[in-house]
């Protein structure tokens, strides 16, 4: 029962801060909804307290489930790189946030065409672009 | 080929993206020629297992592969049918294509863009080809986070607004897939796809579960009411990464759903209503609002959205002429959009827009464009003798056959307001005359210099549509093969056996 309130209380906070602007309350949201799914996926392998899952050492049902433990695990780890992705856009988007304020109005309307000219420009920005783009430049 | 070995090539599709992908991060930038060839090489061999998975899994058979030969249970479970045998090769075509035209628009100039496409086919590799829906949760990660990148690295300042919308919409997506499973995983003690068979059509609580997963990759692959988000990121992205994108990520929201309805929920007929109401929405949604947009891509992608719908009608149906239908009408699909995209990024490299009230007149301008795009738009509206002629026929045969007169009656209706969207396109960007963005430009001395596109630039566009002709005129091979996909797909025994650990 606390489990899932606990859910709940998560999903309703993380829900709240994805719908906020701004990419960093957004990354927060994402965090607690994450611990939320990680949540209901330690819930899906039993709650009550079990031993350690080595063979050999107890009988099969005292152990505890570590199928979940291995999904959280993995869980975690692909959250947390696009958590520190999404702060890198973030960051990188400081420069751009009056953009982000009057982006709902622009509607259908088409990418202005002296940005998506050649998109080729090989001398663009060479070599360091396995991070986002510049914008705030450190 | 040893029948033997051929599931042993089940892990050849993963592991030579992957592979050649690092090979390719390490090697200089000045090496420009090698990495494009080592990725065409690579994508080639995947292409080459596909055509023979495609081929031993012809009969109707599947075939499955512990990774590692770990034991049962612990062992990652790869398994092919027909389905994903067709979807792997198709996916490899078009990734072909795809890198052809970004060597062409020179979008891999930017150090990590083909690494990152072949990590991120091999993701979608690995979607098809799994038989665990956890491990489809890691492969369609490691599908998104080279799309992440591949949005954003784009480097224009619009583009990180549009990357944002994608992350977030994306990350929503797999959030709640993975809530899903463990619901799954709780209610069933499982996520093997063949220990899960039939069981959302016997348990209420796992269909729930199961419609978490649905929802999931329905926004994913981008069906109405949810849609809205890739119009908008897809429009933001360079001409090459569209069309990657096009043919790689939505398809395996469709993929899924078609496996899940098919597998979990064995085509359970109390929920069928629900798919082939969200599909005629998404059809004819995606069709009308493709009818308003004021460029070339936002008319092709709108209606991607459409054909989205028409492919779901397929599982929606669930008969064997429907799921005939939409296996067809996915793969022929594939390569016609992408053919259409590269003629409106070849046009948009080229001219600096695609927006259709700066264009005109590109039909003596271009006239190899224009054929190419009257090819793929005509198959896109379903006109004999092309490709998607067949696939719409199939399946309003199919919904007709079924005595779905309404289902059969919107599938024309939306191939109507296709033809609209396309005689749109064509009127204001291949009639009248030249728009003012494609003047000749005199220059002093009275030369006229006049701005062409390339022929590499086409050459991709123009092998992906003469597929598509292929494809329509010589449909019944095609079509046979779809139909033992299916085959499958209605009766999923052979996959089962086959992602069963034993």
């Amino acid at each position: 029962m606390s489990t899932a309130i606990a859910v709940g209380v998560l999903v309703a906070a993380g829900t709240y801060l994805i719908l906020q602007r701004g990419l960093v309350r957004i990354a927060f949201g994402f965090i607690l909804l994450g611990h939320a799914v990680n949540l209901v996926l330690v819930a899906s392998g039993g709650l009550q307290r079990r031993g350690a899952p080595f063979i050999g050492q107890r009988p099969t049902d005292e152990m505890a489930d570590p199928l979940p433990q291995a999904f959280v695990l993995t869980a975690i780890v692909i959250t947390f790189g696009i958590t520190v992705y999404l702060l890198a856009l973030a960051r990188a988007s400081v420069g751009s946030t009056e953009e982000q304020a009057d982006e709902p109005s622009t509607g259908p309307a088409t990418a202005p065409p002296a940005d998506d000219a050649p998109p080729a420009a090989p001398g663009g920005n060479p070599g360091r672009d396995d991070r986002p783009p510049r914008g705030g430049a450190a | 080929m040893s029948s033997a070995l051929v599931p042993a090539l089940l892990a050849l599709p993963l592991a030579i993206p992957l592979l050649a992908g690092a090979v390719l991060v390490l090697l200089p930038a000045r090496l420009r020629w090698t990495s494009r060839v080592l990725a065409m090489v690579a994508t080639g061999m995947v292409l080459a297992v596909g055509v023979v998975l495609v081929a031993t899994t012809r009969d109707g058979g599947a075939v499955g592969q512990r990774v590692g030969d770990w034991p049962a249970g612990i062992a990652i479970m790869l398994a092919a049918d027909q389905f994903s045998a067709l979807l792997v090769t198709v996916t490899a075509v078009l990734v072909l294509g795809g890198l052809l035209f970004a060597f062409a628009t020179g979008d891999d100039a930017r150090r990590m863009f083909t690494p990152l496409v072949l990590v991120l086919s091999a993701g979608v590799y690995g979607a098809y080809l799994t038989g665990d829906l956890f491990n489809l949760f890691v492969f369609i990660e490691v599908m998104l986070v080279p799309s992440y990148v591949l949005v954003v690295l784009s480097g224009a300042r619009r583009r990180l607004s549009a990357g944002g919308v994608y992350l977030t919409v994306s990350l929503l997506t797999s959030t709640m897939f993975l809530a899903g499973l463990g619901l799954i995983y709780g209610l069933a003690g499982t996520v093997n796809l063949g220990e899960l068979a039939g069981a959302a059509s016997r348990s209420d609580a796992l269909a729930v579960a199961t419609g978490v997963l649905l929802v999931a990759m329905g926004i994913k692959a981008a069906v109405v009411p949810v849609h809205t988000w890739l119009p908008r990121v897809y429009r933001e992205v360079t001409p090459a990464v569209v069309v990657l994108f096009s043919g790689l990520l939505t398809k395996v929201g469709v993929y899924v759903i078609f496996r899940l309805y098919a597998v979990m929920y064995d085509g359970d007929p109390r929920w069928r209503w629900l798919l082939l109401t969200v599909a005629l929405v998404t059809l004819l949604v995606g069709a009308a609002t493709s009818l308003g947009d004021r460029s070339i891509r936002g008319v092709l992608l709108y209606s991607m959205v459409s054909h989205i719908g028409f492919m779901l009608v397929g599982v929606g149906l669930f008969t064997e002429a429907g799921l005939t239908a939409g296996v067809f009408y996915l793969l022929q699909y594939v390569l016609v959009k992408a053919a259409l995209l590269m003629c409106a990024g070849a046009v948009q490299t080229t001219y600096g827009t695609d927006r259709l009230d700066r264009l005109g007149g590109l039909v003596s301008r271009e006239p190899l464009l224009a054929t190419t795009f009257m090819v793929g738009a005509l198959s896109l509206i379903g006109i004999p003798p092309l490709a998607g002629f067949v696939g719409k026929l199939a399946l309003a045969r199919g919904a007709f056959g079924d005595g779905q007169w309404w289902t059969g009656g919107l599938v024309v209706a939306g191939s109507l307001l296709t033809l609209l969207a396309m005689v749109h396109v064509w009127n204001q960007a291949f009639w009248g005359h030249d728009g003012e963005l494609t003047w000749a430009e005199v220059e002093e001395g009275g030369t006229v210099s006049v701005t062409k596109i390339r022929r590499t630039l086409l050459a991709p566009a123009v092998g992906l549509a003469s597929g598509g002709l292929v494809l329509g005129v010589a449909a019944q091979p095609v079509l046979a093969l779809a139909g033992v996909a299916a085959g499958n797909l209605l009766d999923p025994a052979g996959y089962v056996t086959a992602v069963m650990p034993r």
